[in-house]
């Protein structure tokens, strides 16, 4: 085909351009996301009895703040990234200071503890479970977030994948504190970590193969 | 310079997203322009190859085109997709030793029922009934029936966009073919 065919074919019946779809996508891949996670952890995993007892605590919402805030910087990292020839160097901090946060946190918490104690309040009761729970609860997300980037046009597919898969990690955790019971700081700068890490994992391993446009 | 290309492209794409074609068209041919400069720099050894990225660029920046920020740069926005493509083009020449073939050969063999009709609408039909689908019936409808977009969209159920890209893809596909590359 010549270039002016081509031209004119595509210039044919362009109906005005939506300038809100990339806010609209990662909308409904959230809200679907976390929707899903939320209904799992109802039905799989039930919420924990005391949750309203919980919900007035500080310490409770400290726990909240690690997925949230992770949310947040993903989100806007990857509505950047959706976008050719977007910088997104004032993005890292929102996607590592929650961590370094936590991570602050759990030391305090560590060298507070006495010697014979600290191993157990890393591993809290549920240490086994809690990464693989937080990596089946993101299926969800990671499925409706890659649909939204897969209707976008990221340039750099790892990264994009690697974020989108952090984005859904932090859903899920979100999620998955209505149902854990573990309210020891430095328990979450391991085990949710952990767990949030795995969808971001395999976004990057996945980014280049399902996102090439 | 740089700042009166940034800004008269931009008001054309800015009109041309608002549905203008004939503002639309000037920016892809301003555009295409733009891009057979960048390419021709990166390729010199690839001349055969520029002006098929050219036609992918152009038809990837309007398949994206709801990805641009307003006020974001559109000359880097255009890059970015230019590059992208550039660096698939690199990989895929890595793979294949050479890319697609031109699509004007593709062109070719749809002009050619003027000289033997019943014959090479044979063997037409024979190659396009090795396509998929979806990049088949955009050329039957579109190139050989004359059909314009939004009815072949309308008579298939695709999206207009979806119609576009296949007729691109499937004439490269079948320029291909022809070749005995593929």
């Amino acid at each position: 085909m010549k270039t002016d065919d081509l031209i004119s074919m595509l210039a044919t019946g362009v109906p005005p351009v939506d300038r809100h779809v990339v806010s609209r996508r990662f909308g409904i891949a959230v809200a679907t996301g976390a929707a899903l996670a939320i209904l799992l952890v109802a039905m799989t995993l039930h919420v924990r009895a005391d949750l309203a007892d919980v919900a007035v605590t500080p310490l409770f919402w400290a726990k909240v703040a690690l997925p949230l805030s992770l949310l947040l910087g993903a989100l806007w990292m990857a509505t950047r990234l959706a976008r050719p020839g977007m910088p997104i160097g004032a993005c890292w901090p929102g996607v590592t200071a929650p961590f370094a946060a936590v991570w602050l946190g759990a030391l305090y918490v560590i060298t507070q503890t006495p010697a014979g104690e600290r191993a157990a309040a890393v591993l809290g009761q549920t240490w086994r479970v809690c990464p693989f729970n937080i990596a089946v609860l993101s299926v969800p997300a990671f499925i409706a977030v890659f649909w939204a980037l897969r209707g976008l046009a990221p340039t750099r597919l790892r990264l994009a994948g690697a974020v989108g898969g952090l984005l859904s990690g932090a859903v899920a955790t979100l999620a998955y504190c209505l149902h854990c019971p573990e309210m020891g700081v430095a328990f979450w700068g391991v085990w949710y970590v952990l767990g949030m890490l795995v969808p971001t994992a395999i976004g990057a391993m996945l980014g280049p193969r399902l996102l090439r446009w | 310079m740089l700042k009166r290309r940034e800004s008269r492209l931009l008001d054309l794409f800015t009109v041309g997203l608002a549905g203008d074609e004939a503002t639309y068209a000037r920016f892809l041919t301003e555009l295409a322009t733009m891009l057979r400069g960048y390419f021709r720099h990166r390729l010199p050894q690839q001349a055969g190859d520029v002006e098929d990225l050219v036609q992918e660029v152009l038809l990837a920046v309007h398949n994206a085109r709801h990805t641009y920020l307003p006020g974001q740069p559109l000359t880097a926005w255009v890059y970015a997709i230019a590059r992208y493509k550039l660096a698939d083009h690199f990989r895929a020449y890595a793979r294949h030793g050479a890319l697609s073939e031109p699509l004007d050969a593709a062109q070719d063999v749809l002009a050619a029922p003027d000289l033997e009709p019943a014959q090479a609408k044979r063997d037409l039909n024979l190659l396009l009934d090795q396509l998929p689908d979806r990049q088949r019936l955009p050329i039957v409808h579109v190139k050989l029936e004359g059909l314009s977009v939004s009815e072949a969209a309308q008579m298939t159920g695709m999206s207009e966009s979806a119609v576009k890209v296949g007729v691109h893809r499937g004439l490269k596909a079948l320029a291909a073919k022809i070749r005995g590359t593929r």
